[in-house]
């Protein structure tokens, strides 16, 4: 690897200070220090620095959201010959995802990376790693049928609009990954609503089985009538508690598996990378809830008043959220015990929206989001109490 | 007596700790003093190249409290006054012609202390050169003594990385530490308080015997030690109050000033750090050559670091520099290599130690590394990952505070409580800081701008 260090020291003075290159600094830093790790020495402040820097923070998120991209990846292909009704291998299925997965992260990447290069050239400084785990965790959040110009919009409003018009990363207000989301939901709904979207499937060519619906579990549970429950509704699609643990239903790429989201939240909460408050409130504050909802709808309610409390855990969005978009660092609350209340309001919310509100099955995202916006302020009540009892104490 | 047990906090997995054994140097042929490491004092010279003085006549005095004097380690000839950058003095350089002629004031009867003034201990600290061994809270600067400290905390722990041990350097130092917190306790109508490290087998028989004071004792992990920590728990500074602090060992140096009549230019300083061969205590004195503590084939390494102080918050030196005025401590470590490793950041890291779990290392807490200068990483954003507040055991939240000082807030900061913070509070911020911030110099930031504003 030595040749790539001393191709790279060759072509260093050029982007240096004064040299021909000067503008293109950060891109040369990017990819400097992407592929080595940094020699620099302290100047000012502690002699020693800790190990960690916000390279390996951003790639242990990365590597939590493994089992859950690969299982996502799998999933596209199982689906598939699932409504095909074809028998196949894993490695067929997993190579027809991957297949479908592909271009989505490649374009979610690549214009991703454009603005935030584009940006950081502009205003002078280092590209900032915060974009790995963006890039990721968009396409993860979408329908494998998603046209990929869409993506591209998509991410770009994201980047630009949900980060970098408020200084880049740090200094957002909003999850990148879910403003984009939340882009592509309210601008294109078809392309991700709706039960024709989650199965890659080609309409006008591949040919379908008879029992093939499409339909996410959520949408199923919604769609059951007053009097009978929404488990025997799912029952009828097939949709057991356990497939819905381990993932094998339709639903946007990296969110269906549970069991995969799980292993993800172990390494993040072992690392102390993502905050185990948080995630802990979401899950308290959706699950409670939820049960209240069980007990408001009463006897004659239908759709999802019906769904038992810790059905809506697995279900669609709800684990992925809580583990890798409620955790968000710059976007969640600054203090310590805002943690728990925003997390228990995400829960809280998600479930209203999906119980209450008939337009939308899934309430996560717009939860998420929701919150994000009034950290700070609850965030700055908390601070202002803070001085009082610092003013008034002893 | 209160005992704290505080939880927040980390120490450092370095290696290189001194051994406790103390030998003496012996008297060196030329010291230099050090104007730049004195907090707050703006010197003005009172000696010219070529001049005589004595153990104890003024060097430079402040420009605004001209009392405030700092004199010589020995007696000779002023054969270099050195100066840095934009004319900064860095070092005035005596020879020593071991006559040890002393400025010399009768010495004070122990029964002498109570019937002084105010006004004449001060008079006496200042002129004989020991005043700066005070530094008030807030700003950290040698003390104004026009001012009237609500209290005088001392701090009798230091749990800094590699730190020489207050225990260690007070043996036998009973009586002086007695009559030094004697003659603090005239300075203050308020309390004097010795904080010291409790359920420890060899706390200093000087800490359990003082008596006059208010006595303390914390435990738990850096920076428990630290003195502004300490002061937040027992008593905090409010708005427009001042404090004034020392360590132990400046109480038992000011003791034995009382009683010898004349400058102390004694210090016990310890060597630390991995790639000293030799790690151990010395007697010697003030601007004694640090080659007279460390020979250069004392050092593993080709290319190293010499700190004056610990490794967070210590000044860099050349391994030609000096011992310091206050500190008690030359920490020696290795500079960062500059060969670099493919996606070094990506490993497992079973040798990289760090504040996170996101390291093998976490998996072997006991263990000590070699560690070097490297920054590892580059300067970003900050990203409140909520470690900041692990580290810090005071009810301050460093984010904030740090973010009110960038947008030069004055009041905000000061409601956050800047007031009760030092560098060497926020040194571990920084250090775990995986932005690469450097909490000190924007908290100095902020210090200098309440200063001149208020």
């Amino acid at each position: 690897m030595k040749f790539i260090q001393n191709y790279l020291d060759k072509y260093r003075e050029k982007f240096e200070k004064g040299g021909p290159m000067e503008k293109w600094a950060p891109v040369f830093e990017m990819t400097d220090t992407i592929l080595f790790w940094t020699n620099s020495r302290t100047t000012s402040g502690p002699h020693v620095r800790d190990s960690l820097d916000l390279k390996r923070f951003m790639m242990m998120v990365i590597v939590a959201l493994l089992p859950a991209t690969l299982f996502g990846i799998y999933n596209i292909g199982y689906q598939y010959y699932e409504a095909l009704g074809m028998q196949a291998t894993i490695w067929q299925m997993f190579w027809y995802g991957l297949i479908k997965f592909l271009p989505i992260i490649i374009v979610s990447y690549a214009v991703g990376g454009f603005w935030e290069v584009l940006f950081a050239i502009i205003r002078k400084h280092e590209v900032n790693e915060g974009f790995l785990v963006t890039g990721i965790l968009f396409p993860l959040v979408l329908p494998p049928t998603i046209p990929l110009w869409q993506v591209a919009v998509a991410i770009s409003f994201g980047v630009v609009i949900g980060k970098e018009v408020f200084g880049g990363t740090g200094m957002n207000i909003l999850n990148p990954a879910l403003t984009a989301r939340a882009f592509v939901f309210f601008a294109y709904p078809g392309k991700i609503s709706g039960d024709k979207v989650w199965v890659a499937i080609d309409a006008a060519k591949d040919k379908v089985v008879d029992a093939f619906s499409g339909a996410t579990p959520l949408l199923v549970a919604s769609n059951s009538q007053a009097g009978s429950s929404a488990v025997n509704h799912l029952a009828e699609y097939q949709f057991s508690f356990m497939d819905m643990f381990y993932g094998f239903v339709p639903g946007s790429i990296g969110e269906t598996s549970t069991l995969a989201i799980l292993i993800g939240a172990a390494i993040l909460i072992l690392t102390r990378v993502g905050n185990w408050k948080i995630m802990f409130s979401v899950v308290l504050g959706g699950y409670l809830t939820a049960l209240l909802m069980t007990f408001a709808g009463g006897a004659n309610a239908g759709g999802m008043f019906t769904l038992p409390a810790h059905y809506h855990l697995v279900m669609g969005g709800f684990a992925f959220g809580t583990v890798f978009m409620a955790t968000d660092p710059v976007s969640a609350s600054q203090t310590e015990k805002v943690k728990w209340i925003y997390g228990f309001l995400i829960g809280v919310l998600a479930i209203l929206v999906r119980v209450v509100n008939p337009a939308y099955p899934e309430g996560m995202m717009l939860a998420i989001l929701f919150m994000n916006i009034f950290a700070p302020l609850i965030d700055y009540y908390v601070i202002k109490g803070h001085i009082r009892r610092r003013l008034s104490r002893a | 007596m209160a005992e704290f047990k505080l939880k927040r906090g980390y120490n450092l997995k370095i290696a290189g700790r001194s051994e406790k054994h103390l030998s003496e140097t012996g008297i060196p042929e030329l010291v230099a003093v050090q104007p730049v490491e004195f907090p707050g004092i703006k010197p003005r010279l009172a000696v010219q190249v070529g001049d005589e003085v004595k153990i104890g006549s003024a060097l430079f005095a402040d420009k605004i409290y001209a009392d405030i004097k700092i004199v010589s380690p020995v007696s000779g000839k002023i054969v270099q006054i050195n100066r840095g950058e934009r004319r900064v003095l860095t070092e005035i350089v005596v020879e020593n012609n071991k006559k040890d002629d002393k400025e010399v004031t009768e010495p004070w009867n122990l029964n002498d202390i109570e019937s002084k003034s105010r006004e004449d201990i001060i008079a006496h600290l200042q002129k004989h050169g020991m005043w700066p061994l005070i530094k008030q809270r807030p700003f950290s600067k040698v003390a104004k003594p026009d001012i009237l400290p609500r209290d005088i905390f001392i701090a009798g722990m230091d749990t800094s990385p590699l730190a020489a041990d207050p225990n260690f350097l007070l043996q036998g130092e009973e009586e002086n530490f007695q009559i030094g917190v004697n003659v603090l306790k005239k300075l203050t109508d308020g309390q004097v308080y010795l904080s010291y490290e409790g359920k420890n087998s060899q706390t200093a028989a000087a800490f359990q015997k003082a008596e006059g004071v208010q006595k303390n004792t914390f435990r738990g992990p850096h920076p428990a030690g630290n003195i502004g920590v300490q002061i937040h728990h027992i008593k905090p500074i409010r708005h427009g109050e001042i404090v004034w602090c020392l360590t132990s060992y400046a109480v038992a140096l000011i003791g034995k000033f009382i009683k010898a009549g004349y400058f102390q230019r004694e210090r016990i300083v310890a060597t630390a750090g991995s790639v000293l061969k030799t790690r151990q205590y010395y007697k010697t004195i003030i601007g004694a050559p640090l080659s007279m503590l460390i020979q250069p084939d004392q050092v593993k390494d080709t290319f190293v670091r010499f700190l004056s102080g610990n490794v967070l918050t210590g000044r860099q030196i050349s391994s030609t520099g000096y011992v310091s005025y206050y500190d008690n401590l030359i920490t020696v470590i290795p500079e960062g290599k500059k060969q670099r490793r493919l996606l070094g950041y990506f490993m497992p890291g079973l040798n990289t130690p760090s504040f996170s779990k996101t390291y093998m290392s976490s998996l072997i807490p006991k263990k000590e590394y070699e560690m070097d200068t490297l920054i590892h990483g580059g300067l970003r954003a900050f990203v409140q990952s909520g470690d900041y507040e692990r580290v810090l055991p005071m009810n301050i939240l460093p984010v904030y505070l740090i973010k009110s000082i960038m947008t030069d807030d004055v009041e905000e900061m000061e409601k956050l409580g800047i007031l009760e913070l030092d560098e060497e509070d926020l040194a571990l911020c920084s250090y775990i800081c995986l932005s690469k911030t450097d909490f000190g110099s924007i908290l100095r930031r902020g210090l200098n701008l309440i200063e001149k504003e208020g």
